[in-house]
């Protein structure tokens, strides 16, 4: 029988957890990437790996990061199930070639005979007052390339649940960990019994709208609901926790419900995956809907400095103003 | 001079074993090795031109020849072990098989049926790598793994002169420095990335001396020799399989034929350069030394030339075979298991195809 545990953990530690129950679990898990051995990363996501599990298993590797994900491709190839740690979001740009021609193709171009078990994780968005560089959502960039699988989670239990799987999964994951949600913390209950990668989940019931968020933007809709429930509107709150294999199941169900939704991300709107979000639905549920589908995204610009980057967050007014737009019958 | 310094530093002229006329020069390999790879070498330059003839028969869509690159070709693997890797580019399909790979599967890649037509572990042939220098990384990773788990391969990543330039070379060659990884990067320096010299690549003394700069061991042959192609390979191979960590061989060599079948090379280079050339060809150079020594009988000679013509037969055979494509094949690999958008979109496309048999 296995035990029931509880825990309280941030999502660096729920993070740090994952990692180290698999590496113990699997010895074919290896960790490596820029500063995650004595330092435990610049998040600490890899703390105490290297410790506790040896030089071999997680280990600093050179500044290079096309390097670092070509090496994983190939030890992926020769039986190891490599995770890596992008450094930060935009530092992972100079992995790109290998990600689109390489981790996302091999298994295709091989006929499936190649497997490439692999894990990239990368610290990503904004809302730390991170300076240029630092903030980046570039999830439209892997999700729009075939053969990858990406993953972004809004809670300490779902970074736990997600990332095994991610290490368990036999296809290559981009696996985005919202940097300004590591420290939140929640009570977690071992053995974590969490949706595998490809599900949604409804994290709130409503009945009158559905927001639609993933990533850094759940909480910000969680609490432009708490917020509308107070003036007497009843939100739905869907967390798509995976871009990559998209839950159209679990999204169109909980759009039809309501017939009204609001797409909230982070990223820029212009060709993201809140475009595609909004398409998927509206071709879908078209006869479902009262309104059109509103998006609230970042605007179409490079991340702002720190001093501005409040305009450019999704914040829970917008959100509400959004909502408001979505063609109420007068009452 | 330290002693560091002139350990990484490569030859100041290529190493040569037999001159171009064919007269040993060095410490040769003895005749039975160097008769096996004679005859690779007669069946390397039958398959090169097998395969440009099949493209203009429109059995291929394209063909990168490595037509006076066959002695680098059949070294590359005849100094493996059949649990050593190889990392071919679009222009090695030659050395992926003589590693063992069929020639025909080597070459569905440019048929049409498929990207890659053999299965990489068989034979420890990876995926032929067309963007450039992007296969070496991969190569150090198989190799890192390799020496994690205490295996003994080894793995010979191979690359052009312009691929030299690529960032993924130099990343490659410095991961595996520091991890100490058993990989042998053997750059064949053709004097052309497509139309663009040698000297647009790189004003470094050779391209052997970039392993300094990493602390890898750097090393210049001639490309067209075989015998200083095995020893030079050779002795690579194995200090990386006794733990010394990675080199770097460049051969000096020549593309006797245009990049592809779809390109000009009288765009860019002289008749007279390539004619230079044909003096120096490694099949020449390899019959004369062995013929001189006696050891290259009629008998012999005939054989290698009837195994050409079957290796012909058996690639003329396999290409002009149609494969009926397999729509459902297009969404099958992407994933362990397809998705449910991409089970939607196979059935689309079924339901297209059989309407079309509805209308037939
Ligand atoms: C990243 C990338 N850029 C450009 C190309 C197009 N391209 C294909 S072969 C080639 C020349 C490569 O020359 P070299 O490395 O010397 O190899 P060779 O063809 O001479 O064997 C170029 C530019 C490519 N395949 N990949
Ligand atoms: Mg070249």
């Amino acid at each position: 029988m296995t035990t029931v545990a509880h825990h309280k953990l941030s999502l660096a530690q729920a993070l740090n957890r994952a990692l180290r129950d698999a590496m113990a679990e699997d010895p074919t898990v290896v960790m490596f990437g820029e500063d995650v051995g004595a330092l435990g990363g610049v998040f600490r996501i890899t703390d105490g790996l290297t410790a506790e599990f040896g030089e071999d298993r997680c280990f600093d590797t050179p500044l290079a990061e096309s390097g670092i994900v070509g090496m994983a491709v190939g030890m992926a190839m020769n039986g190891m199930r490599p995770v890596v740690e992008m450094q930060f979001d935009a530092f992972a740009y100079p992995a790109f070639e290998q990600i689109v021609s390489h981790v996302a193709k091999m298994r295709n171009r091989t006929r499936g005979r190649v497997a490439l078990p692999m894990v990239i994780r990368v610290p990503y968005a904004g809302g730390i007052g991170g300076v240029e560089h630092h903030c980046d959502s570039s999830e439209a960039y892997y999700a729009h390339t075939p053969g990858l699988q990406v993953v972004a989670p809004a809670t300490p239990a779902d970074g736990y649940a997600l990332l095994r799987a991610a290490i368990a999964d036999p296809d290559p994951v981009i696996f985005l960990e919202p940097k300004k949600l590591y420290w939140s913390k929640e009570e977690i209950e071992f053995p974590v019994r969490a949706p595998g990668i490809g599900t949604a989940v409804v994290r709130r019931a409503g009945t009158d709208a559905t927001l639609i968020a993933y990533g850094p933007t759940v909480p910000v809709a969680l609490e432009a609901a708490e917020v509308a429930a107070q003036e007497g509107r009843s939100l739905q709150v869907v967390d798509l926790r995976s871009i990559v294999p998209f839950d159209d199941e679990t999204v169109c169900a909980a759009v039809r419900s309501t017939g009204r939704a609001v797409v909230v991300a982070e990223s820029s709107g212009f060709a993201g995956v809140s475009a595609e979000i909004v398409a998927r639905v509206t071709e879908r549920c078209f006869a479902a809907l009262a309104a059109p589908i509103r998006r609230v995204t970042g605007f179409d610009i490079p991340y702002p400095p720190p001093k501005l980057e409040h305009f450019q967050l999704p914040g829970v007014d917008r959100v509400l103003d959004a909502v408001d737009d979505l063609q109420w019958e007068e009452s | 001079m330290t002693p560091d310094l002139r350990r990484l530093l490569p030859s100041d002229s290529p190493v040569t074993l037999i001159d171009p006329d064919g007269h040993a020069t060095g410490d040769v390999p003895d005749d039975a090795t160097l008769l096996r790879s004679l005859g690779a070498l007669i069946t390397a330059r039958r398959l090169n031109d097998q395969a440009y003839a099949l493209v203009r028969q429109g059995r291929l869509a394209v063909y990168p020849s490595s037509h006076g690159q066959e002695a680098c070709q059949v070294a590359a693997a005849q100094v493996l072990r059949p649990q050593d890797w190889l990392f071919p580019t679009y222009r090695d399909t030659v050395a992926a098989t003589v590693k063992g790979v069929d020639p025909v599967e080597a070459l569905s890649l440019l048929k049409g049926d498929w990207h890659c037509g053999y299965d990489p572990y068989e034979h420890h042939v990876a995926p032929h790598t067309t963007p450039l220098a992007t296969q070496l990384p991969h190569a150090v990773g198989v190799a890192h793994a390799a020496r994690l788990r205490g295996e003994p391969a080894v793995v010979m990543a191979m690359c052009g002169d312009g691929g030299t330039s690529e960032g993924d070379f130099h990343e490659a060659l410095n991961f595996a420095a520091v991890f100490h990884a058993p990989v042998v990067f053997f750059v064949q320096n053709n004097e052309y990335a497509i139309s663009v010299p040698l000297s647009r690549q790189t004003a470094a003394p050779s391209l052997a001396h970039k392993g300094v700069g990493y602390g890898v061991p750097g090393e210049r042959v001639d490309g067209n020799d075989m015998a200083a192609l095995l020893t030079v390979l050779g002795a690579a191979v194995e200090r990386a399989r006794a733990g010394q960590g990675p080199q770097l061989v460049e051969a000096h060599t020549y593309r006797m034929q245009a990049h592809t079948n779809a390109d000009d090379a009288t765009r860019y280079r002289d008749d007279a350069e390539v004619a230079a050339w044909v003096g120096r060809d490694p099949i020449t150079r390899l019959r004369a030394y062995l013929t001189g020594r006696g050891a290259l009988t009629a008998e012999a000679d005939a054989e290698f030339a009837a195994a050409a013509e079957r290796a012909a037969a058996h690639l003329r055979d396999g290409l002009n075979q149609d494969v009926e494509p397999n729509p459902e094949d297009l969404f099958a690999y992407v994933y362990s298991t397809p998705t449910t958008q991409l089970r939607e979109q196979a059935a689309l496309v079924a339901d297209e195809l059989s309407r079309e048999v509805a209308q037939a």
